[in-house]
C-alpha cells in the first residue's frame, strides 16, 4: 500500500513528518512491547501501537521504521512530535481500535511478512 | 546492483520521482499572435516536434510541426498560431507522480506534454519520454552510487590510517531512570556508524543490542556507560553498569524472563526479550555480573563475516 492509502483507509490524521503520499509500505506491525518490535519488524514497515511515548519514536528510529500509527485516538505529546521531526518518522492517528486498524490494512494488501 | 533489484528499483521510483523533477523548465514558447511563417526557425533549427502556445504564463494551445507542414502545403503561412493551433491540449500538473506520465505517453503516443502548476495553472515545464529515462537513469546511478560508497568507505576510512593496529573508540554515558533520554546513546552510535559507512545490515544489528543493553542500564541501574570499538574487522560494544546486578544470568537469559515492574511495562518494556534480542543480533556475546556490584555486556559484530541473519528475519 501507499502512505495516501494507509492515511485514508485508517481515517487517519497526520501529525509529524512526511507526507510522500505515494511511499510505497510493504509490511505492517501491530505491538506495544517495544522489544517485539525490534525483533520482528521489518525495515521500512508501519507500526501501529497503542502506547503513546518517546521511547516508541526510539524505537522506531533503531528499527528503521519510518511511519508511526496510534492507534483508538491516542494524541502524541510535543516531545514525541518533536523528537519524531528530528529522526524523520511520520506520525499517524487513528481513532480505530488496534485490531480493526490491523485488519482493514491486513485486507488491503499490507502483510505482515515481506513477501 | 543486479538487474532484478534493479526493475523493481524503477517500478518504485515511477511512484516517487513528481514530473517536476525530471521535465525541462526552460521551455521554448510562442504567442498565439505569431505568425505561422516564424515558427519555421524554431520548428526547423532547434528540431522540435510541437511548441506550447502561452498567452501570459496560461497554456492556450500547442501547435506541432503537423500544422506547420500544413499550413505550409495550403500556403498560408500568414495565419497566426492562434487560427492554426490544436487548443484542447493534454496536460500534466508539475506535482503528479512519474507514473501519471507514463502512462499518458502511453495512452496518446504523444512526444511531450506541457506540465501546468496545480497551484496557478501557470505552463511550468515539457515533459518527453527522454526527459522520463534520463531522469530515471540519474537516480538509480545515484542509488548504485551511494550504495558503493556505502560498501566501501568503511574500508577507505581505515585504509587511510597508517598504524599496525587501529581501534576507534566512541563512549556514552547512560543515565539510569531517565526515561526521556533513554536511547540517545543507541541512535548516536547508528549515526555515527552510517557516517563511517559501515554497511546497513551491521549498523541495524548492532543498533539494536546497544538500545536494549541501553534500556537495561536505564530501567534496572541508577547509570552506566556504553563504549563501542571498530576497528577494520569488527565492532565490539561494551555496556558497564554499577547497578544491583544479576542473580542468575541463565534465567535472566531466557525468553520472556523479566523482573521489569509495572511503570517499565506501562512504557513498552519488561517482554524478557532484550537479552534475547541481543543474543540474535551479536556474532558473540558474554555477560557477566556480580550482585550488588553491577553488570558487563560485551558483544562483537563481524564487519567481513557477513554470516549472521538481520534480526528482522526469524519468526
Ligand atoms: N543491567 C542490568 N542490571 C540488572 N539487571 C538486569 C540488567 N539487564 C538485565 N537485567 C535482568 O535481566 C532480565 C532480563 O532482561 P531483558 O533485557 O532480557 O528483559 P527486560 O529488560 O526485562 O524486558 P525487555 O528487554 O523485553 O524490555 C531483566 O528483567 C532484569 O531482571
Ligand atoms: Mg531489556
Amino acid at each position: 500500500m501507499t502512505l495516501g492509502e494507509i492515511i485514508k483507509t485508517l481515517d487517519c490524521r497526520v501529525v509529524a513528518g512526511n507526507t510522500n503520499l505515494d511511499a510505497k509500505v510493504r509490511t505492517g506491525c501491530g505491538c506495544d512491547l517495544m522489544s517485539d518490535v525490534l525483533a520482528f519488524i521489518k525495515p521500512g514497515a508501519i507500526l501501529l501501537t497503542g502506547l503513546n511515548n518517546p521511547q516508541v519514536v526510539r524505537t522506531a528510529e533503531i528499527a528503521e521504521i519510518r511511519i508511526v500509527c496510534f492507534v483508538r485516538g491516542k494524541q502524541p505529546s510535543q516531545e514525541l512530535i518533536t523528537l519524531a521531526r528530528e529522526s524523520g518518522i511520520t506520525l499517524l492517528t487513528t481513532s480505530l481500535p488496534m485490531f480493526e486498524a490491523c485488519g482493514k490494512l491486513y485486507m488491503n494488501g499490507l502483510s505482515g511478512y515481506d513477501e | 546492483m543486479d538487474a532484478e533489484k534493479a526493475i523493481t528499483k524503477v517500478q518504485e521510483l515511477v511512484y516517487e520521482i513528481k514530473v517536476n523533477q525530471v521535465m525541462v523548465t526552460d521551455v521554448i514558447t510562442v504567442s498565439p499572435h505569431n505568425l505561422m511563417s516564424e515558427l519555421r526557425v524554431l520548428l526547423h533549427d532547434k528540431r522540435i516536434s510541437g511548441v506550447p502556445v502561452v498567452e501570459g504564463t496560461t497554456l492556450v494551445g500547442l501547435v506541432s510541426i503537423e500544422d506547420f507542414v500544413k499550413c505550409l502545403s495550403e500556403g498560408k503561412m500568414n495565419n497566426l498560431v492562434r487560427d492554426r493551433m490544436s487548443r484542447d491540449v493534454i496536460t500534466l500538473y508539475d506535482d503528479e507522480p512519474l507514473v501519471r506520465a507514463v502512462q499518458e505517453f502511453d495512452r496518446r503516443g504523444y512526444g511531450r506534454f506541457p506540465v501546468i502548476s496545480r497551484e496557478n495553472g501557470a505552463l511550468v515545464g515539457v515533459i518527453t519520454k527522454g526527459d522520463i529515462i534520463r531522469g530515471l537513469l540519474k537516480r538509480i546511478e545515484i542509488d548504485y552510487h551511494e550504495e558503493e560508497i556505502h560498501r566501501y568507505r568503511a574500508s577507505y576510512f581505515f585504509e587511510d590510517i597508517i598504524a599496525d593496529k587501529t581501534t576507534l573508540i566512541f563512549q556514552y554515558k547512560v543515565t539510569g531512570k531517565d526515561f526521556s533520554r533513554a536511547g540517545r546513546t543507541s541512535s548516536g552510535l547508528k549515526k555515527t556508524l552510517r557516517r563511517m559507512g559501515i554497511p546497513p545490515k551491521i549498523i541495524r544489528r548492532i543498533a539494536i543490542a546497544t538500545y536494549e543493553a541501553e534500556m537495561n542500564i536505564v530501567v534496572f541501574t541508577d547509570g552506566g556507560e556504553i563504549t563501542a570499538q571498530v576497528t577494520p574487522r569488527e565492532i565490539r560494544v561494551e555496556a558497564v553498569d554499577s547497578g544491583p546486578g544479576i542473580p542468575d544470568i541463565k534465567k535472566a537469559m531466557e525468553p520472556g524472563f523479566s523482573t521489569a515492574p509495572d511503570w517499565v511495562r506501562d512504557l513498552g518494556f519488561g517482554a524478557g526479550m532484550g537479552l534475547t534480542n541481543i543474543r540474535k543480533c551479536a556474532d558473540t556475546m558474554h555477560l557477566e555480573s556480580t550482585v550488588g556490584k553491577g553488570t558487563r555486556l560485551e558483544i562483537a559484530v563481524q564487519l567481513n563475516g557477513a554470516v549472521k541473519h538481520d534480526s528482522g528475519d526469524h519468526h
